[in-house]
């Protein structure tokens, strides 16, 4: 029948059985079908929550975010005090948690490349272990290894009055948590800052300035030393002469607790731990089989051009094993962050432990609590995956 | 090309073979084979002594502490201390019961034992091409089955239960022969739903009065231990396959903006959000989204959650076998002058979903190592219930003995279905892809 | 109800089959149901705990199987849910359970603004410290710095960071999931004190191997007036609840036990007594229930010295005295409202 109307001139006339039989219509019904079912559902739904909030007399409002939160949060980067809103108790659980995925992604990442090159080795010993230590993280539950790892710490580090002193007070291992040294910054850090920066903007310059001249001469300065002379030295240098702005805050034995220095809790060392050598079992096979994929040509045709092994290395095999790696290594980063959100397990006040934790018991707001809860977590997994969409795209192979 | 009669005039040259010698000491044997793969140069030596030392002395400790001076029989933990100073697998044995089935009452352990051993049996068919096919209608019953083997109560319930999906099978061809598949599909649907709102609670509540045939009924509170763990994560994965394929498909579906739209808002919203959000909906949020008066247990809204969360997951792994289908398929099954839902069923699906079975089995890998966070909602699953083990007298001050059971287990299911999918993937390759 | 759950859980069809018809009449809905959905916590020694068969016992779980007593005649006619300080009011304002017994304090905010409705007080409580006797503290006044453990979701959170801002010091909280979780914590010392309401810290350090190494501190920081609970809007269903609960107290004041209520029902000549069991006037008519309600709520598990002797009092392990609990003729504040 549409074959027919294919051949011929003349249009169709419309009847109403095309919206079943003609294909170029159907998906027309199909969609408005659709839709209503659709629309009927949310309707539906919704009315249920209309209905079910007023027989309770409850509202959906917002308001509650700007009401005193009333608790407390161990650890907090801002400015937080029990008088605080809610919502800065949501921000500070936002934080708590990007630091945590930030930090998690980190050490995973070094700890996954490390173990991804290792279980490539051609040592047998070093190969097997690395392995059984991926097969061994990936194969059992996370919210386990979390678990484990923080009764590790409570169980076996001794409490504070029985705590070593260690590296000459700077490191106190406790069942709370490690106490450790905190910078404290005094008058001429700010300067000192402003070194710091000025030579990494110089160290790349010299990078650049290095790299032409290599062009330009075949010529080929050692980079990576001179780049770290140029961080370095200016800023020992300038430490020295401007009196040592920077000094050390250890931590002292005081009352119930040792005081002074930072202070880094179990339950934020028992999350970044497991989660990290969680997810670098994962990243390590990411990164296992983007190098296995480069076919073993390029490195020999690298030889032949007569590149040492080290620059066939960073100039021909990572470049094209990246293309490969990132990608599932980017949503690796997505799944760290959204496991992240076991914190509430071990009591660590992220977002899911503030705003949809003790906010959320104390104010009976459960609707309105997830929902923003669920926001964030959507807004940074929309976030990520966008990096990745535009890394993907510029690395693609251009093809023709 | 050299000139042969030169040959023999050649004194230097042997007229006779020599025997072979046995290759060199340094290249064969034990000797050999660690100096090449232990010992090859100054940074590998390095290196095998660091992680044998590392290895020698955790198996130092280790070994004694689970093995020769571990104790797996006692009453208490303080009693395990004066048997001997290893790990107290005591508990693992005393509470054995409660890790595997929680409170699941003792004089009925065969049901989901025998479930279990069932699940097997309807697995095998898929995973196992050279069994008869007659088999894959015991895979299409279990699920009805195992619900009424767990849970029990009356019979008639999963038995009309299956009489409908029959007659549904039998709407759906009555109404897409004249008409077409995707109406008949709708209409089975429909037919389904009315059955089930108007007939279903009146019919089976009848005949439970008339002839009361059927197990003890057990309830979900007392579901627990691994019981759970099997309960969500097997469900999960089964009704989300057939949710994933549908969703995988909508977003395919260039043609209808729409479905794809709401198929991709779908499965971004599901992907984007941590388990965790999701099961804390399923515990305080689903009953707002029910009509007023609604209830039904937490294990169930958890299931309901788990198997959403899974569908997004499986969506996305079927997209991929979707998208590494060649080109030419879906030519040639146009060509063939098949509509959409035949193409999709002979061709299609068949091939994608053959090159997504290491996907789906990861997928289910996933889910069944996440189903431990039902425990943060308060369900008893093993992990759940390691903690209220923990705060008796008896075994308080157990540590490492329950997380390390818990994680063998889920270790050793792990393990074997990501190497079973690896055998099943050789299987299956039938060597043209690309 | 079961094949519903079926249906559901094999995806055939779609949450939205699930018709119940509305109804406001929570006793109606019950009746219905057959059995009484009661919400416990999950797990205070003497309050609520599981026995070895699985079932629940203690404090709470007792109040729950004398009001399915009072409404079926059969005091085994109740489920429990255990619930977390995340979930109880949830699972109660959601109808996951039918009334909440589990030490919850009535506050101002969680009947006005959550929507409840508290019976009366069944335990006067306070939030109280429990640190180790080798700490040598002995006021709270002396816990600036120091780690806490704390149950999160409860009141104690609150009344905690209140205090320490007060008086001035400065605290680490530990925020704790269970009363088990917060045990163990306490007992590794990953924190120097336990907080919660010092019924639930007697309690807890009862089931220690050593008691005698951890101590109370005397202050006693807020007052924990511990309630049942069931959601605002049905009058009816709060009135059960509430009666039955002054049933039990006023049981305890007539003398009425499990033992003796048949005998006193025959022969007692006290018109306060005729009337509490039914003998006099049709109260339990008027309830919507069966008129023997209040004889069959004290006899499930006695009246309320009997419970509370049973599970909580000072011959227990828990060694809970009487306190602000005894009667008011006795010199506590329990004054409960007479039936008449």
């Amino acid at each position: 029948m549409t074959v027919a109307s294919d051949f011929s001139d003349d249009v169709e006339p419309f009847r109403l059985s095309m919206l079943i039989y003609d294909k170029r219509y159907r998906s027309y019904t199909l969609q408005i079908i659709t839709i209503a079912l659709f629309m009927l559902a949310v309707g539906w739904l919704v009315s249920n929550v209309v209905q079910n909030f007023r027989d309770l007399g409850k509202e959906f409002s917002f308001a509650f975010l700007w009401e005193p939160a009333s608790y407390d949060i161990n650890q907090r980067l801002i400015e937080y005090t029990s008088r605080s809103p809610h919502w800065k108790a949501a921000v500070v659980g936002i934080l708590n948690t990007l630091v945590l995925a930030f930090l998690g992604c980190i050490a995973a990442t070094i700890l996954g490349v490390a173990i991804g090159v290792m279980r490539l080795s051609k040592n047998w010993l070093v190969s097997r272990l690395m392995t059984i230590y991926i097969e061994g993280f990936r194969n059992v539950p996370v919210l386990l290894w979390i678990l484990l790892a923080s009764t590790a710490f409570s169980a076996m580090l001794p409490a504070p009055r029985q705590a070593p002193v260690l590296l000459g007070g700077g490191f106190v291992p406790t069942n709370r948590g490690f106490y450790v040294p905190a910078p404290i910054w005094e008058s001429g850090s700010g300067v000192l800052a402003i070194i710091f920066l000025l030579s990494l903007v110089g160290a790349w310059f010299f990078g650049r300035w290095a790299r032409a001249k290599q062009a330009a001469t075949g010529e080929i300065l050692p980079v990576f030393w001179i780049r770290l002379a140029i961080i370095i030295l200016p800023v020992l240098f300038f430490y020295f002469i401007l009196g040592r702005p920077i000094g050390l805050s250890l931590p002292e034995l005081k009352g119930f607790n040792f005081q002074g220095g930072g202070f880094v809790r179990n339950s934020f060392m028992a999350l970044w731990i497991a989660l990290s050598l969680y997810t670098a079992a994962f990243i390590a096979e990411n990164v296992r089989s983007g190098i296995q994929a480069i076919s073993k040509g390029q490195t020999e045709a690298a030889y032949s051009l007569g590149l040492p092994p080290n620059r066939t290395m960073n100039l021909v095999i990572l470049p094209q094993a990246l293309r490969i790696i990132i990608p599932p290594l980017i949503s690796q980063y997505l799944n760290l962050t959204k496991n992240s959100s076991l914190a509430i397990a071990v009591g660590y006040m992220d977002i899911t432990g503030t705003l949809g934790g003790i906010t959320l018991n104390q104010t009976g707001r459960e609707m309105e609590s997830l929902l923003l809860v669920m926001g964030f977590y959507l807004i940074v997994s929309l976030l990520i995956s966008g990096v990745m969409n535009v890394y993907n795209n510029s690395v693609a192979i251009k093809e023709r | 090309m050299s000139d042969t009669q030169s040959k023999n005039s050649l004194l230097y040259v042997s007229t006779k073979d020599l025997p072979e010698l046995p290759a060199p000491v340094n290249t064969t044997g034990p000797v050999a084979w660690m100096r090449q793969n232990l010992f090859a140069s100054v940074r590998d030596t390095v290196l095998t002594v660091l992680f044998a030392i590392l290895v020698i002395a955790i198996l130092y400790k280790l070994i004694p502490w689970m093995l020769t001076d571990a104790v797996f029989f006692a009453d208490s933990i303080r009693n395990c201390r004066e048997i001997d100073t290893g790990a107290c697998f005591a508990v693992v044995t005393s509470r054995f019961n409660q890790l595997i089935f929680g409170f699941y009452p003792p004089e009925l352990y065969w049901r989901p034992i025998l479930a279990f051993l069932l699940m097997f049996v309807a697995f095998a068919p898929l995973l196992h091409d050279n069994l008869p096919r007659k088999l894959l209608w015991f895979t299409g019953v279990f699920p009805l089955l195992a619900y009424f083997l767990l849970w029990g109560g009356a019979i008639w319930g999963p038995l009309l239960i299956l009489a409908m999906v029959t007659a549904a099978v039998f709407v759906f061809s009555l109404v897409s022969k004249p008409l077409n598949s995707t109406l008949g599909l709708l209409a089975a649907i429909a037919f389904c739903l009315m059955y089930y709102i108007f007939l279903h609670d009146s019919i089976s509540g009848a005949l439970a009065s008339a002839m009361p045939i059927g197990l003890e009924f057990v309830e979900s509170a007392k579901f627990g231990g691994f019981l759970i763990t099997f309960v969500i994560g097997v469900t999960g994965i089964v009704a989300s396959l057939p949710l994933g394929i549908v969703l995988a498909l909508g977003r395919k579906s260039d043609n209808m903006p729409v479905v794809k739209m709401l198929c991709v808002g779908f499965i971004e919203f599901i992907r984007g959000v941590p388990l965790i959000t999701l099961l804390f909906v399923a515990s305080t949020l689903l009953n707002y989204f029910l009509p007023p008066g609604t209830t039904f247990d937490l294990i169930l809204r958890v299931i309901i959650m788990v198997t959403l969360f899974a569908a997004a997951y499986m969506a996305e792994v079927v997209r991929g076998g979707l998208a590494a289908l060649p080109r030419g398929q879906y030519e040639a099954a146009d060509a063939l002058g098949l509509n959409y839902w035949q193409a999709t069923r002979l061709i299609i699906l068949p091939q994608a979903l053959k090159i997504s079975i290491p996907g789906i089995v990861n997928t289910f890998i996933g889910l069944f190592k996440d189903t431990v966070l039902v425990s943060i909602v308060g369900i008893l699953d093993p992990v759940g219930i390691m903690q209220p083990i923990r705060s008796t007298s008896e075994w308080n001050g157990i540590i490492w003995e329950l997380p390390i059971f818990i994680g063998l287990v889920f270790f050793i299911f792990c393990f074997t279905m990501s190497r079973y999918s690896m055998y099943f993937e050789r299987k299956l390759d039938t060597g043209h892809r690309s | 109800m079961k094949t519903k759950l079926l249906t559901l859980a094999l995806g055939a069809a779609a949450i939205a089959t699930v018709s119940t018809s509305a109804s406001a009449a929570t006793l109606d809905d019950v009746k219905a149901k057959g059995f009484l959905q009661c919400g416990v916590s999950t797990g205070v020694p003497g309050f609520a705990f599981t026995d070895d068969a699985g079932d629940w016992q203690g404090f709470d779980p007792a109040l729950c199987r004398a009001m399915a007593a009072a409404i079926f005649g059969d005091a085994k006619a109740v489920k429990f849910t255990p619930t977390t300080g995340k979930t109880r009011f949830t699972a109660l304002a959601s109808g996951e359970v039918d009334v909440l017994a589990r030490n919850t304090t009535e506050t101002f905010s969680r009947d006005v603004d959550l929507k409840f409705t508290f019976a009366p007080v069944n335990y006067y409580d306070g939030q109280g410290f429990m640190v180790r006797k080798s700490l040598g503290v002995t006021s709270a006044k002396n816990l600036s710095g120091a780690t806490i453990c704390i149950q999160t979701g409860t009141t104690t959170e609150l009344n905690l960071a209140d205090y320490f801002r007060a008086n001035n010091m400065t605290y680490e909280p530990v925020p704790i999931e269970t009363n088990a979780e917060a045990q163990e914590k306490y007992l590794a010392n990953a924190c120097d004190v336990y907080t919660t309401d010092a019924s639930g810290l007697a309690a807890t350090r009862a089931a220690f191997e050593k008691p005698g190494d951890h101590m109370l501190l005397p202050e006693i920081i807020s007052k924990e007036p511990l309630a049942p609970l069931t959601r605002h809007g049905d009058d009816q269903w709060a009135d059960i609840l509430k009666w039955t609960l002054n049933v039990l107290i006023n049981a305890e004041e007539l003398g009425v036990t499990a033992a003796n209520a048949d005998d006193m029902l025959a022969n007692s000549k006290l018109p306060s007594i005729r009337r509490l069991l039914g003998a006099e006037g049709d109260f339990g008519t008027k309830l919507g229930l069966g008129n023997d309600w209040s004889l069959n709520a004290i006899k499930a598990g006695g009246n309320y010295g009997e419970i509370y002797d049973k599970y909580i009092g000072p011959k227990t392990a828990i060694g809970l005295e009487r306190g602000l609990n005894q009667l008011w003729s006795k010199g506590g504040i329990l004054y409960a409202a007479p039936v008449r």
